[in-house]
């Protein structure tokens, strides 16, 4: 049984410039932080980035590495507005595709699905068509021949995303009341990147929860990585929630670029150290 | 003690969830929760809310369901929900704006983005709030249409209109809906005390409204008390609106 345990360098060493890169969480909440800070300690950038967004976004588009950003939304949710996102697009940044979000969730499961695209009723009408005029609709084949929105699928290179728990063999777990889509981003990924506040042995992963905790199955994990507070300072319930003082001073720092500078220095480098 | 102003946006929020049934009420923001938690303790019985994350509760703050993200966005297309959203800017047609300001290749504001008003206008009842009604948020145009409204989705076909049903606007003001033959906005009601003139002056298009208007009701003693004693003890409806 092959044991994918590794480290966030490592998988960070995996990933490659111009890769299209799924995040897991949902804004400020349950945010691979440990692994999104390893991006940022390698060389890798001009990034495609997929994401409901929250400081992970911030945290790389401040650093540059975002070529292109997928999203609906990007907050710190008790904090509305992310501060580096909205530098980014006010100074123009970055390239974004603005998707509502339902439609980032059926293109995330058209890709998990091997489809093409699916159909939804969502977009027409809006200036998500105007902003991605590639966007294109479909007529169903059946009597009512309703035109609907082809949301195209969203296939990841990579996936990133923080469980409570998982076993070595990428089995992942979640224990708080919502699993986000980590396990559509991981399906949709050819390689899916877990981190996890513990390893456990699999014969320990029923002892925190019911079977419909396991939310990640291991053929679609690529690696598995052990990161204590691998969140912070997003929230991971029940191990922890938001640390909200920490993120009132990370969008405090992010208004001045002296201040930011030491703050992410301070936030990024310590291997392993996710509490600065 | 009268009802301030803000009470009374409770109520007039509250009463948007009138007679809807059995659906998910989903309120944006502090007065929208305080009216949907209202209308379910008194008229609106049957409303189901959730806690602002994965769960559902019931009146009495038992947990009656689970209703994750994916779950809540595949809710949406079935229509069994009535949201009342926040907006940076809404035209007279009810199209809504919380994604940017200015041109959205280089906005001058970016702000939250999209998030679900694309679809949730399309599939389900909508509702806005708007706690200071102003010409910058009662605007000609929107600079980027999120939430569609009935000038658009009847541009853009049968499927954009089969569910749309864009259907009251509450500001600190009054309330708006757009039951007029051109499905442009129009005055329901004023809050004591607002003159038509005031609310003219407060909007970015023609907003008429007869010089004698049709005013806000009254929150019952019923109401108040469950508003100050129950919902909201601590008085944070007041910091969003001011009397």
């Amino acid at each position: 049984m092959s044991d994918k345990v590794m480290t966030a360098d490592e998988v960070a060493a995996g990933l490659r410039s111009g890769m299209t890169v799924g995040i897991g969480g949902w804004g400020s909440r349950r945010k691979p932080m440990a692994l999104v800070k390893a991006v940022l300690r390698s060389g890798v950038t001009d990034l495609t980035v997929v994401s409901f967004g929250g400081p992970d976004v911030g945290l790389l588009a401040a650093a540059g590495r975002i070529r292109r950003l997928v999203t609906a939304f990007v907050t710190l949710d008790s904090i509305p507005l992310e501060p580096h996102f909205r530098a980014a697009r006010q100074h123009g940044g970055l390239e974004l595709t603005e998707l509502d979000e339902a439609m980032m969730m059926w293109g995330l499961t058209a890709a998990a699905h091997r489809l093409p695209f699916l159909p939804v009723r969502a977009g027409l009408g809006s200036d998500v068509m105007r902003v991605n005029p590639w966007l294109r609709t479909v007529v169903s084949p059946y009597g009512d021949g309703e035109e609907l929105l082809a949301v195209p699928a969203l296939r990841l290179d990579a996936a990133l995303v923080h469980l409570n728990r998982a076993d070595a063999r990428g089995n992942g777990q979640y224990l708080g009341p919502d699993p986000y889509f980590d396990d559509l981003f991981c399906e949709a990924a050819d390689a899916a990147y877990v981190s996890c506040e513990r390893v456990v042995d699999t014969a320990d992963l029923l002892k925190a929860a019911g079977p419909q905790s396991l939310l990640v199955k291991r053929q679609f994990v690529t690696g598995v990585v052990e990161a204590p507070h691998g969140a912070h300072f997003t929230s991971c319930v029940p191990d922890y929630d938001r640390d909200e003082a920490f993120q009132r001073e990370y969008a405090r720092a992010a208004a001045d670029p002296g201040t930011w500078a030491a703050f992410a220095e301070r936030l990024v480098s310590g291997a392993g150290r996710e509490r600065p | 003690m009268n009802p301030t102003r803000a009470e009374y946006a409770v109520v007039a929020c509250a009463e948007t969830w009138r007679g809807d049934g059995e659906v998910l009420a989903a309120p944006m923001g502090l007065i929208p929760s305080l009216g949907a938690r209202l209308a379910r303790l008194t008229f609106a019985p049957d409303l189901l809310l959730t806690d602002g994350e994965a769960l559902l509760l019931d009146a009495a703050g038992e947990v009656e369901g689970w209703l994750p993200y994916r779950q809540h966005l595949a809710l949406v297309t079935g229509g069994r929900r009535h949201v009342m959203m926040g907006a940076s800017q809404l035209d007279r047609y009810g199209n809504q704006n919380i994604s940017c300001i200015g041109d959205w290749h280089r906005p001058t504001r970016q702000l939250l983005g999209v998030r679900g008003a694309p679809v949730n206008t399309l599939n389900n009842p909508t509702s806005y709030w708007v706690p200071r009604h102003s010409p910058r948020v009662f605007v000609e145009r929107v600079d980027m249409v999120c939430g569609v409204g009935h000038d658009r989705a009847a541009a853009a076909g049968p499927s954009a209109t089969r569910f749309h049903d864009v259907r009251r606007v509450v500001s600190d003001l009054g309330v708006f809906d757009f039951e007029t033959a051109d499905r442009t906005m129009r005055v329901r009601s004023l809050h004591p005390g607002v003159s038509p003139a005031a609310l003219q002056e407060a909007t970015g298009f023609p907003l008429p409204a007869p010089a004698d208007p049709p005013r806000t009701r009254e929150p019952g003693a019923a109401e108040l008390r469950l508003i100050r004693t129950v919902l909201d003890p601590e008085g944070l409806r007041e910091r969003e609106v001011r009397a």
